[in-house]
């Protein structure tokens, strides 16, 4: 079975991203706080991508803004893949009054608008990255939850589940061995999605000023730090703008051909 | 041209070939013949039977009939003679000027055939009017008499109701309607009774006979039941493989089969299973009655059955007669309201989740469909190994040692240790499941339905392999099935279930012997047997309308 094109490009894209994140250190040719040149210079060869709005290098900016943007969307994404899908697998098993007592949680908790929870959470706690995973995690596991609950749901009723109940298995060995094997491919090409409406997430708290504070710096900040500059057609802005819009694109056309390979919606077979 | 029309052949398939190209998961693709040089050729107003196990390339030629492939299915060699004209290869006005006109079709499932949004009567005319054969009015009123023909209650109004408000019997006679419509030349059928109960399934087959035979049709039958072909075709083709095994007359292919392949066919279920004299019980059900959460309606009521060590007890019925949920509650999936179970000397919890570890091991269950009974991320290894494991303890070496003797036992042998449920046939999926069961080792087994999935020489052989297993470890039988000729092939003792009840119970020998009830009467007489003119001797005998209808 051949690659696709787009999922080469779109692993090409995501795989460096996620290289320059982790060597941050050793790529990024100038510190991350020092203003090295002048204000909105244009790209060089000094300066790659030019300098921001107060003479920073911007190709350096953005490959630390991308460890901190890179780093919390995939801590957040894993948080709410553990807890999503151990609540919804556990939900199905369970059944009756746990069931519906998780689902109408989640049901509360999608009935008010993420944004807006967050908002109201990162006024009242300390603006951490540690309540910043958590908060969009737990935010994102609703969804996790009802996508694992409805893949599990279809799952819970095969025989083999049904033979392994009357063997007298475990809930454990029901939902790590008998449920999520089966369900791992859907939530596979889910978490990729997850992790861009993560990254756009820290990106639009960032720019709100509520997410990822100074000194460390990450994409959404950086577009709310150069904004002005658009005004007098400084590029700056759309550098951190772009590289945000280049990750979502290419986990995306990754996510879509994990989904393809393995669901049996299109036929199961392949690209 | 001319010469064809002479011969009077309606349709004409001359060394047709079918190819297709394989998907198989993780692989590439793979080139396929699905049929090889097969010709046949069907007269106006004659039946001709197609008949072979799955994956014989019956349903494949039924639909090349009106030269239509499913996706991906090429149509590659040969000539299919509609009428003189060869419609392989023909233009795609043609061909559907041509479907659902002069060659129509009758699908399997009728519930997943029909728009359930829809009115009967929109879609039983839907392809007259869209062909122009005649106006609505007529449309309708031809319709309305084919329902009576047909044998639907309220020919009138029944096209007014929707497809959910009919049986499944009824609902398939609708699609035979909805085919013959359009006064068509040529209609396949495919396997058109094959989903329904037994009862059901001889006043379909009889309607749809009639019909053939009142509208001069010409038709195509496809099953894997050859008593079932028996009564309706006037030739028979045999298939394996997508390959011809022997063509001949209904009478010839019965009585004097000349290939091996067929004469088994014709001489399956012909097992002979001596029955074994009564014995105190490992299972006893005294007075038990079920029913489901939040409802009052009883399900079973009060099923009295015992079962002794090493016999079979086969429960049979049709479905809803509540032979699985009898199987439920003595597994403990739904707990009995009333009445008491025991089993090897204790009395038995009704609650899953209050049973011993014990409890649970020696009594297993085998399940209808083998595929979803696998996990499919699991190996055979791990599939047989894991009540090893659980239960006994066993681990490594002296686990895998283990399997492998139990798959040798269902008689699997070697090299199928690692394979996934995926990389097996239908016939050894239902081992594996059998192999599970057995690595609990047993003193009970529940089998549901186990063979009706399977085609006829396969099932035979589960069948024969259960007996065997039966005889070399003692494990009994609670055998749960639709049909008769399984029953007479393994039960020692029969219980017959209507409607949550058991209306008949003893030995084989009794329960077989007339004088009969009227339901039992009703069940027996309904199967089909491989004899010409079956069909009309049952039905002019009967003391009862089909339950289903």
């Amino acid at each position: 079975m051949k690659m696709p094109l787009s999922a080469l490009l779109g692993l090409i894209f995501t795989g460096g991203f996620f290289f320059a994140a982790i060597f941050a250190d050793v790529l990024a040719p100038y510190p991350l706080e020092m203003a090295v040149g002048k204000v909105w210079e244009p790209p060089s060869a000094t300066y790659w991508l030019g300098t921001d709005t107060i003479g920073r290098d911007i190709l350096s900016r953005l490959i630390y803004g991308g460890q901190i943007t890179i780093f919390v969307a995939t801590a957040s994404s894993l948080l709410a893949f553990g807890l999503g899908s151990i609540l919804g697998f556990t939900a199905v098993t369970q059944g009756g009054l746990v069931d519906q007592l998780l689902s109408r949680l989640v049901d509360l908790m999608m009935a008010i608008p993420s944004l807006i929870i967050a908002l109201v959470v990162l006024v009242v706690l300390p603006r951490t990255l540690i309540t910043l995973i958590l908060l969009m995690g737990i935010l994102d596991a609703t969804r996790v939850f009802r996508l694992s609950r409805a893949v599990a749901m279809d799952i819970a009723v095969m025989d083999y589940v049904e033979a392994a109940k009357l063997r007298g298995e475990r809930q454990g060995w029901i939902i790590f061995r008998e449920i999520l094997p089966n369900a791992l491919s859907p939530l596979v090409a889910e978490l990729g999605l997850r992790f861009i409406f993560a990254v756009l997430f820290i990106s639009t708290l960032s720019f709100l000023g509520l997410g990822i504070q100074p000194p460390l710096a990450d994409w959404g900040g950086m577009v709310q730090e150069n904004k002005d500059g658009l005004i007098y057609g400084k590029a700056a802005a759309l550098m951190p703008a772009l590289a945000i819009a280049v990750l979502a694109i290419s986990v995306n056309l990754v996510a879509d051909w994990v989904l393809s390979r393995t669901t049996s919606l299109k036929g199961g077979r392949g690209g | 041209m001319a010469e064809d029309r002479a011969v009077g052949s309606l349709l004409e398939i001359r060394n047709l070939k079918i190819e297709a190209t394989a998907y198989p998961p993780g692989e590439p693709p793979r080139h396929v013949v699905l049929v090889d040089d097969v010709s046949v050729s069907v007269q106006k107003g004659r039946v001709l039977g197609l008949i072979g196990e799955s994956g014989a390339g019956k349903s494949t030629i039924g639909l090349a009939a009106m030269a239509f492939g499913r996706g991906g299915v090429r149509l590659t060699g040969g000539q299919i003679l509609l009428n003189g004209r060869d419609i392989r290869g023909a233009d795609v006005g043609t061909l559907r000027a041509l479907r659902g006109r002069e060659v129509t079709y009758v699908a399997q499932s009728a519930a997943a055939a029909f728009n359930p949004a829809k009115r009967l009567m929109e879609q039983v005319i839907e392809t007259t009017l869209l062909h122009g054969v005649m106006g609505r009015a007529e449309a309708e009123a031809r319709a309305v008499a084919l329902f009576r023909k047909l044998g639907l209650p309220n020919p009138e109004t029944f096209g007014s109701r929707f497809p959910h408000q009919v049986s499944g019997g009824q609902l398939q006679r609708a699609m035979t309607a909805m085919a013959l419509c359009p006064k068509p030349e040529l209609v396949v059928f495919d396997e058109p009774t094959t989903a329904l109960d037994v009862t059901t399934q001889i006043e379909v087959l009889a309607a749809i006979k009639e019909a053939i035979h009142d509208t001069g049709v010409a038709a195509l039958y496809i099953t894997h039941d050859l008593a079932v072909v028996t009564q309706v075709a006037d030739d028979i083709l045999v298939l394996r493989g997508g390959r011809r095994v022997e063509y001949g007359t209904t009478d010839q292919i019965i009585n004097a089969p000349r290939e091996e392949y067929t004469r088994a066919l014709v001489s399956v279920r012909s097992i002979d299973h001596v029955e074994k004299p009564q014995a105190p019980s490992i299972l006893s059900v005294a007075g038990v009655t079920a029913r489901y959460k939040g409802t009052t309606f009883d399900v079973l009521k009060t099923v009295t059955v015992d079962l002794a060590p090493g016999q079979t007890l086969a429960v049979v019925g049709e479905s809803g007669s509540g032979k699985s949920t009898l199987a439920r509650v003595i597994t403990g999936l739904l707990p009995a309201a009333e009445g008491r179970i025991t089993f090897a000397g204790r009395p038995l919890s009704p609650d899953l989740a209050s049973r011993t570890k014990d409890d649970l091991r020696e009594l297993q269950m085998i399940y209808q469909m083998a595929d979803t009974a696998m996990n499919p991320r699991q190996t055979v290894g791990t599939i047989i190994g894991r009540p090893l494991e659980f239960y006994f303890g066993l681990k490594g070496e002296a686990k895998r040692a283990q399997v492998q003797d139990l798959l040798d036992q269902i008689e699997m042998g070697k090299g199928y240790i690692d394979r996934y449920p995926a990389e097996l046939s239908g016939g050894q999926k239902q081992r594996v499941c059998i192999a599970r069961a057995l690595a609990a080792k047993p003193k009970l087994i529940i089998c549901d339905e186990v063979t009706s999935a399977l085609d006829p020489l396969v099932a035979d052989g589960i069948l024969k392999l259960l007996l065997t297993l039966q005889a070399q470890e003692g494990v009994a039988y609670l055998f749960i099935t639709h049909d008769l000729a399984t029953v007479r092939a393994i039960a020692d003792r029969i219980a017959v279930m209507y409607r949550g009840a058991v209306v008949r119970y003893g030995s084989k020998t009794d329960v077989l012997t007339p004088p009969f009830d009227d339901y039992t009467d009703l069940l027996l007489s309904s199967v089909p047997e491989m004899k010409l003119g079956w069909l009309e001797g049952v039905l002019a005998h009967r003391k009862m309308d089909s339950a289903g209808n």
